[in-house]
């Protein structure tokens, strides 16, 4: 009946899984009952859960990831001060526990927390810096994200109700097979990376559809912003690599539950073609993360420096050469696994000619601040953080893309400092940066600015304490995802880096301060004008938050930096452009498939781990009949009256008109201005 | 938030803001364009957004299907003293499943020429045509595997067999799933007419089924010819 689903899934035993159980379920419990008791349901429901509108379901994409940030940062809490009291003693966590911790951390981290965080950014943005009311798909775009946090329900699930995979965050067979594996852990792992790279797969498709076909008059090619460019990009990416996750991770299936020999050691399976499978998606992987952060980036070290992004052309053509390098380097994950000189130093090659690509950005954004009026704003400070921790993290990527270099440091402490080096400094800074960058935008009021520094500094700091003792261990030898350390001449750079940990906290309590404090003061925060920076792309020239239409009348693009020249234009002229003739705007109608479609995903998901077979069945039959019914709809638009969005415009019009007349008075605020 | 202190004038911001050096910005795009400048016109037709957008998910599956080729490639030789590709291949009932499915490919296009003259009774018999061809050809595939695993071939025997029993059975099951699509779609079209969303159902159906030919001439050169001179 119940499958391999018995009470003692449940970790009575174990105290730190018991307890953080409990802990993380009465939370749940209290935000659930508080939002009964408040009545928010229905708003809940109707503006959020159902929405199918781009900049809700990229917030709540973004929300998902923070929250898996957190996840995934207590996981390595857990592991810094493992290893710390592990040297020559027993430490706090049983071998195989601290197992599940590291891959459950890498997981978490890459697909959980960066990549919701990443697809969060594309879906609010895209619309608005292309001058569209929407993504070509809205419904599906609900439907993508839902399966992403049906993904990371499932995950968290596994925190409950047995145990997570304990093979790292890329299931290596023959070590993830039935027979070194035979717990559920490995099968939580594929159901809910299975689910989630679905969703992944809908996002891809949406946004590049919405690029190559949606963009608003004038707007060509050469005059997207750069953040759009890398969105496209990255989701190109998506569309080519992550099916190839889907088969890999469905054969891996296969081999689990129908003893199929892809992988196996016995009856002529090969392990090592799922390596060449699984990094032919990993690495590019990196990069479908890495390229949106540094269009992130493009936007702000123009924005606070005043001036248009130095070689805007080249930034274009060095996004999409690391796009198609980026597909042709996955070898140099396993140079230690005797491919053979000749290959290696192809791959090694084509792996170091990536940063050819990565140096013409770097010294773009130096020289966009050259000569510029750089203010040290929150975003900006992200954004050169990033610049010192990633070059040296490009730094250590290219040595190890040397195969002699990589044979000593493969499997290293040096590898994780390098990667975390690249991925913390490169994406996670962004993603701060972002944050603070457009939340105005979002909620219509800016984030408390000493807080914000508070929380830069820490985290910049901490970082560098946590992981530059690495680099050091590495060198001195030691492996990677050791549970129990005897070599007692790593215990000082263990330490520092327990010290890191700490530092980097104080960081993640400043930033929570930080919005705590900016949701109080909100009205002293408020941006009334809806160009709280003095911006550049065409988001900018909406009011605060959007109007779920975006734009009343869809902008007429005439230069690059699209919403600078009309800004411009209205400063020299001191007036703005006449009124334009409204019309009537089809808008699509809400939708509850996404949560359905999820709902019955994790249903599925979690019946497959457990070998539920007729609750799986059962699961299908109910998705397929919600497609039948969703597909049976015959409203999919409704119309926003010209009244309507005459009235919205008007006002967003009187705002930048009043901002317009105090900067004649002051004569020279930046304050944002003009239409 | 900035407190920094501007220069006077609204036209000395915009000289101070404008790259002093104009380095990596050749002209292009920056002299405004009177008018929507280089040709864009905006966004595309509903019909030519759920085209393309359905057209790249089919390259995405496309690649799917890539893997298990690849997959297949890397396994034929791995028997593990189990049958080979040219003992298993059986010729004739390949050449019929062939036949089935290029022929239900062909009355798809059929019913979409029924389509565009709005002509509902054809659309639908060429429709059913093209499910009972299909249905056919999934009837066939699954009588082959039966009588393989019967005989002892089962996916679980050797490395080869489990190639190719997912690379072809990912394809069945594309056809199996593109046949409950088209009967929910029939039934759809035959209460609703040709509305807008059903055409552009439609359109996608028919790239859905033109591509799984595709990939089955590729199965067929692959997996039956090379497997059966091998
Ligand atoms: C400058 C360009 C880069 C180069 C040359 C490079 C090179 C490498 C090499 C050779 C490895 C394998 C080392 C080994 O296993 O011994 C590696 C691992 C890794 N890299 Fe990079 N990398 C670069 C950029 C990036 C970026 C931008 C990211 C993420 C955003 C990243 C994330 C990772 C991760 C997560 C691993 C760990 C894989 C594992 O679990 O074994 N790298 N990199
Ligand atoms: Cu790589």
């Amino acid at each position: 009946m119940f499958g391999k689903l018995s009470l003692s899934a449940i970790p009575l035993s174990q105290p730190i899984p018991l307890i953080t159980s409990l802990a993380v379920m009465a939370i749940l419990i209290g935000v659930l009952v508080l939002v009964t008791v408040k009545g928010w349901w229905p708003y809940l429901w109707k503006e959020w859960i159902t929405s199918v509108d781009h900049k809700r379901i990229g917030v709540m994409y973004v929300l998902l990831g923070v929250v898996m940030l957190i996840r995934g940062f207590a996981d390595a809490i857990m592991m810094r001060t493992q290893q710390a009291m592990a040297i020559g003693a027993q430490g706090y966590l049983p071998p195989e526990h601290y197992n599940q911790i590291f891959s459950a951390h890498g997981t978490i981290m890459i697909l959980f927390g960066a990549m919701p965080l990443v697809l969060g950014f594309m879906n609010f943005l895209v619309p608005l810096q292309l001058g569209v009311r929407d993504v070509a798909f809205p419904t599906f775009n609900s439907v993508g994200f839902w399966l992403t946090a049906s993904g990371a329900f499932l995950v968290n699930v596994s925190l409950f109700v047995g145990e997570f995979a304990r093979t790292g965050w890329l299931p290596y067979p023959p070590l993830s097979e039935v027979g070194y594996s035979p717990g559920v852990g490995v099968d939580y792992y594929l159901w809910a990376v299975q689910i989630s790279g679905v969703g992944t797969l809908i996002t891809g498709i949406n946004i590049v559809t919405t690029v190559l076909k949606m963009r608003c008059p004038g707007m060509s090619y050469l005059r997207m912003p750069v953040f759009t460019w890398t969105a496209l990009a990255s989701c190109l990416l998506i569309i080519a690599v992550f099916p190839i996750l889907t088969a890999t991770l469905a054969m891996l299936t296969l081999d689990r539950y129908l003893g199929f020999h892809f992988f196996t050691n016995d009856a002529g399976g090969s392990p090592m073609m799922f390596m060449n499978l699984i990094w032919a998606w990993g690495h590019p992987e990196v990069y479908i993360l890495v390229l949106p952060a540094f269009g992130i980036y493009s936007e702000i070290f123009p924005t606070f420096s005043g001036k248009p992004l130095f070689g805007y052309r080249s930034m274009v053509a060095a996004t999409l050469f690391i796009c198609i390098v980026s597909m042709m380097v996955w070898l140099h994950h396993f140079f230690t696994m005797g491919a053979g000189p000749a290959v290696n130093t192809f791959f090694g090659i084509a792996s170091s000619v990536i940063a050819v690509g990565t140096g013409v950005k770097i010294y773009n954004w130096i020289f966009t601040m050259y000569g510029g009026r750089v203010r040290m704003e929150v975003p900006m400070l992200w954004s050169l953080g990033f610049i010192f921790t990633f070059v040296i993290g490009g730094l250590t990527g290219v040595l190890l893309a040397i195969p002699p270099a990589d044979f000593l440091t493969h499997n290293s402490m040096f590898l994780v400092a390098h990667f975390h080096n690249v991925i913390v400094g490169g994406v996670v800074f962004a993603i701060f940066a972002g944050l603070e960058f457009w939340f105005p935008k979002a909620f219509g009021f800016r984030l408390h600015e000493g807080l914000g520094k508070a929380a830069f500094w820490f985290a910049f700091v901490g970082f560098w304490v946590t992981f530059a003792p690495l680099y050091v261990l590495g060198l001195e030898g030691m492996t990677r995802r050791l549970q129990h350390i005897n070599i007692e001449e790593w215990r000082p750079m263990l330490y520092v880096s327990v010290v890191g940990v700490a530092i980097l906290i104080v960081g993640v309590v400043a930033q929570v301060a930080q919005l705590v404090v900016s949701i109080r003061d909100r009205e002293k925060l408020r941006d009334v004008t809806g160009d709280p920076w003095d911006g550049r792309s065409l988001e900018w020239a909406t009011p605060s938050p959007p109007p779920f239409f975006n734009f009343a009348v869809l902008p007429n693009v005439e230069g690059e930096e699209a919403y600078w020249g009309i800004k411009q234009r209205a400063i020299e002229t001191q007036q703005m452009s006449p009124e334009p003739r409204y019309r009537p705007i089809e808008m699509p109608i809400n939708s509850p498939v996404g949560i359905y479609t999820a709902f019955f995903a994790s249903v599925f998901g979690f019946a497959m781990i457990w070998h539920i077979w007729w609750l799986a069945i059962l699961a299908l039959v109910a998705a397929f009949a919600g497609f039948v019914v969703f597909a049976w709809r015959d409203v999919h638009e409704f119309e926003v009256p010209a009244e309507e969005v005459a009235q919205a415009d008007r006002a967003r019009r009187a705002s930048r008109e009043a901002a317009l007349a105090r900067m004649a008075a002051a004569e020279g605020t930046p304050e944002g201005a003009g239409a | 938030m900035s407190d920094i202190p501007f220069p006077a004038s609204a036209e000395a911001i915009r000289r101070q803001r404008e790259d002093p050096h104009r380095l990596g910005h050749r002209g292009h795009g920056r002299e405004p364009v009177p008018g929507a400048g280089h040709g864009q016109t905006g966004p595309a037709s509903k019909r030519i957004i759920v085209g393309y957008g359905f057209w790249i998910f089919l390259l995405s599956d496309i690649v799917i299907f890539s893997c298990f080729f690849a997959a297949y490639a890397v396994l034929q030789g791995q028997t593990a003293g189990g049958p080979t590709a040219r003992q298993i291949v059986d010729t004739t009932r390949v050449a019929w499943e062939t036949t089935f499915l290029l022929a239900s490919s062909f009355t798809c296009g059929l019913s979409f020429a029924a389509t565009n003259a709005k002509n509902l009774l054809w659309t639908q018999v060429f429709l059913a045509l093209t499910g009972l061809l299909g249905l056919g050809f999934v009837g066939l595939e699954l009588q082959e595997f039966l009588e393989l695993a019967a005989a002892g071939a089962t996916p679980q025997r050797s490395a080869f067999l489990t190639a190719f029993y997912s690379l072809v059975g990912c394809h069945g099951l594309h056809v199996s799933v593109g046949g409950l699509w088209l009967a929910t779609m029939m039934a759809q079209l035959q209460v609703k007419g040709f509305r807008h969303e059903i055409m552009h159902r439609l359109i996608c159906f028919n790239l859905f089924w033109h591509a799984l030919d595709i990939v089955w001439v590729a199965i067929f050169s692959v997996v039956y010819l090379m497997g059966s001179i091998s």
